[in-house]
């Protein structure tokens, strides 16, 4: 934002004042992220920079944390990955299947009390999650599910509806109901419509909902914190009992990797955002 | 004429308007149908468990059962002085058959919850009551200790008498039912739940302000630059949105500790001596400034989606009229990001109210929330009742909350990313 030259020199003041608070901003948000990268090469246990690393020193560094993730004696990570991305496959799975056909619903311009029940079916995201934890607990223990994979997965569906019951429901607003139409007047039944016409319409919407329940499973704690036995430790479980009890930098390299893991989603998100824009007409 | 030409046929010869109701309604129960699984699932598993929240919350039927026939005998009891030997009576029956069954334990738990001193003298009197014999009860107990003759004690027995209870809530906001059935405040050094509830309040109100005071310069910024340097500066935002909780947390436990990078940093400049570096971390410091940052990207979205409409032709009308840029900030610009300062403040502040992963990790014992505490009272005290009370409390501000975002903004605009 280049200044014009007439600016007088309050205004000018002024706008390199507002430039270095917005760039204080973008630091304190950013910044801390950066900070994992390079303590977790560190070649000491501690979780400081230790004076080899101030000084650039090759010897400061090492791998010797991510091979401790991999390959670590009694190490948990194995096991906790497995179970995070077993259950975030099923909870996203269960998630994009229940919200988008509910969004569908939700669409209609028929459907009766539509204010409560998406109210209703929102109502995961806005409820404090001690509180859900604490509610859904209670129903798996009397189900019997806690400490289940199972118990886990429905949790998380619980917590993963919300946000594709409400990307679906923004993709569906822009969407032209006369192509249904026109499929079924050329013969065709609704649940053929839906798999030819609507869904590659609004799967840009569906995908960026699922990502949505994918993450919220992969990096929920709180629930999973009352539901979970020794068997379905998590890779959030992992780090909470970490970062409480002992502090080594294993740690740090598995936040590197989940770091690497968000970017890699955040791109996906991005792109389909920017596509699911483009298909609805929206240039900006 | 008569009336029935005068109404439109539909070819089978049925009026259009019953016609066309019935597709209405079957439209009607298709749209519903679609909805139905979901909203039966969450019903099952998430609403009515957060009935059976409020079921527990007041349930207080433990005692109710174990003491039946004294219950019934107590009725008659007017309360000011020693019960009569019948409630003795059903007393001694009602405690051998718990002995019996072994529950005599769970008893003297409970009534010692509602008058210290219970234990020991239920210990006493199941010692004793083997060698019992058959009539006057009331010699035969009151002589195994002398706070079996105290009407206090009786007294607390009856008030234990009623299936549900309002003590779960009372407790949490540090209140008790006396004696003489009044309802009073606890002794001024034990309102620890106050404390939390106002520390909750208030660290959700500040940290509300500080991201809404960091955010908007960004999400201005964010929405005048052109596109190609904006979505770069828009990742600094999303990138902490999308990364996991713990791991932004974990950061901060790393940058915060006493050997960390910002006391290296405040050693280097030479703000602190090296041998007295401050704590910032488990206490408020760390639990501020790890949620704010936390929760900046929720106050950025809502304000940029915003800011994104308002033509920046507006500015410059405001200017070319006579205004100073900052009178054509605070009159034409101001106001119409008012929607989006209201979005992400009420959502900003019902995320902090309930928070609960950051504040445990970084909030040592003077940065903790509510939810701390309910936490610890479902994990080691496992009093889930109160729990429960405590949560159900927490949710009613929430949903007050809640109520009026849906007044102001609706939940319909409700935008992710």
């Amino acid at each position: 934002m280049a200044l014009p030259k007439y600016t007088e020199t309050r205004y000018r003041v002024w706008h390199y004042f507002y430039i270095t608070i917005c760039t204080c901003v973008f630091f304190f948000l950013i910044a801390p992220l950066f900070v994992i990268f390079p303590l977790s090469f560190n070649a000491e246990e501690f979780l400081s920079f230790s004076e080899g690393m101030k000084n650039l020193d090759p010897d400061a560094f090492s791998l010797r944390w991510y091979k401790d993730m991999i390959y670590g004696t009694k190490n948990p990570w194995g096991l906790a990955a497995k179970n995070s991305f077993i259950i975030a496959i099923f909870a996203t799975l269960g998630s994009v299947i229940l919200g988008t056909v509910a969004a569908l619903g939700l669409s209609s311009r028929h459907m009766p009390y539509k204010g409560l029940i998406m109210a209703t079916l929102i109502s995961p995201m806005i409820v404090p999650l001690i509180i859900s934890g604490v509610a859904i607990f209670f129903f798996m223990a009397k189900a019997g599910l806690a400490a289940t994979h199972t118990g886990i997965v429905l949790a998380h569906i619980i917590l993963g509806t919300p946000f594709v019951v409400i990307t679906v429901t923004a993709t569906l607003s822009g969407f032209d109901h006369s192509v249904t139409r026109a499929a079924s007047s050329l013969g065709s039944d609704p649940v053929n419509t839906f798999m030819k016409i609507t869904l590659p319409l609004i799967l840009p919407g569906v995908i960026s909902g699922g990502l949505f329940a994918f993450v919220t499973s992969f990096d929920e704690v709180v629930v999973v914190l009352f539901l979970a036995g020794l068997e379905n430790t998590t890779i959030p479980i992992q780090m909470w009992t970490g970062l409480r009890e002992q502090l080594s930098p294993t740690i740090l390299a598995v936040a590197t990797c989940l770091i690497i893991l968000s970017t890699l989603i955040l791109v996906t998100a991005e792109l389909l955002r920017r596509r699911s824009e483009r298909l609805r007409g929206i240039n900006r | 004429m008569s009336s029935e030409t005068g109404k439109i046929l539909t070819t089978d010869g049925i009026p259009l308007e019953v016609s066309l109701k019935k597709a209405e309604r079957k439209n009607k129960i298709k749209a519903f149908l679609l909805v139905a699984p979901l909203l039966l699932f969450l019903l099952i598993t998430y609403i009515f468990p957060i009935g059976d929240m409020l079921m527990r919350s007041v349930d207080d039927k433990m005692v109710t059962e174990m003491l039946p026939k004294t219950f019934k005998s107590m009725e008659k009891w007017d309360g000011k002085e020693l019960p009569p030997e019948e409630v003795f009576e059903s007393f001694y029956l009602d405690f051998q058959k718990l002995v019996e069954e072994k529950r005599d334990g769970k008893l003297s738990t409970q009534l010692n919850y509602t008058k210290n001193g219970f234990k020991s003298i239920l210990k006493k009197l199941r010692r004793k009551a083997k060698n019992f014999e058959e009539g006057n009860y009331k010699e035969q107990i009151m002589a195994v200790h002398q706070r079996w003759a105290d009407v206090e004690y009786w007294r607390a027995i009856q008030r234990r008498a009623p299936a549900y209870t309002s003590q779960k809530y009372l407790k949490g906001i540090d209140m008790y039912k006396n004696e003489e059935g009044n309802i009073v405040s606890v002794e001024e050094d034990r309102r620890i739940h106050r404390i939390l509830w106002l520390r909750t309040l208030e660290i959700a109100f500040f940290v509300t302000l500080l991201c809404f005071l960091m955010a908007y310069p960004i999400a201005h910024l964010l929405a005048t630059l052109p596109m190609k340097y904006s979505n770069l500066l828009m990742i600094c935002v999303l990138l902490p949105f999308w990364t996991s909780l713990l791991v932004r947390t974990a950061s901060w436990m790393i940058l915060l500790q006493q050997q960390g990078v910002v006391n290296d940093f405040f050693v280097m400049i030479g703000l602190v001596a090296d041998d007295s570096r401050p704590e910032m971390m488990f206490n408020k410091t760390g639990t501020y400034v790890a949620m704010t940052q936390i929760l900046l990207p929720f106050m950025v979205l809502p304000l940029y989606s915003v800011m994104k409409t308002i033509s920046p032709s507006l500015m410059r009308a405001g200017k070319s009229l006579g205004g100073t840029p900052f009178v054509a900030f605070w009159k034409v610009y101001f106001p119409l990001t008012i929607p989006g300062i209201g979005a992400g403040c009420l959502l900003v502040f019902i995320l902090a109210i309930g928070y609960y992963i950051t504040p445990a990790l970084v909030g040592g014992a003077s940065g903790t929330l509510i939810s701390n505490q309910i936490a610890f009272h479902m994990k080691s005290t496992l009093d889930w009742s109160f729990a429960s009370a405590m949560g159900l409390m927490l949710l009613a501000g929430v949903l007050a909350i809640y109520w009026v975002y849906n007044k102001l903004v609706g939940v319909d605009n409700i935008k992710l990313g």
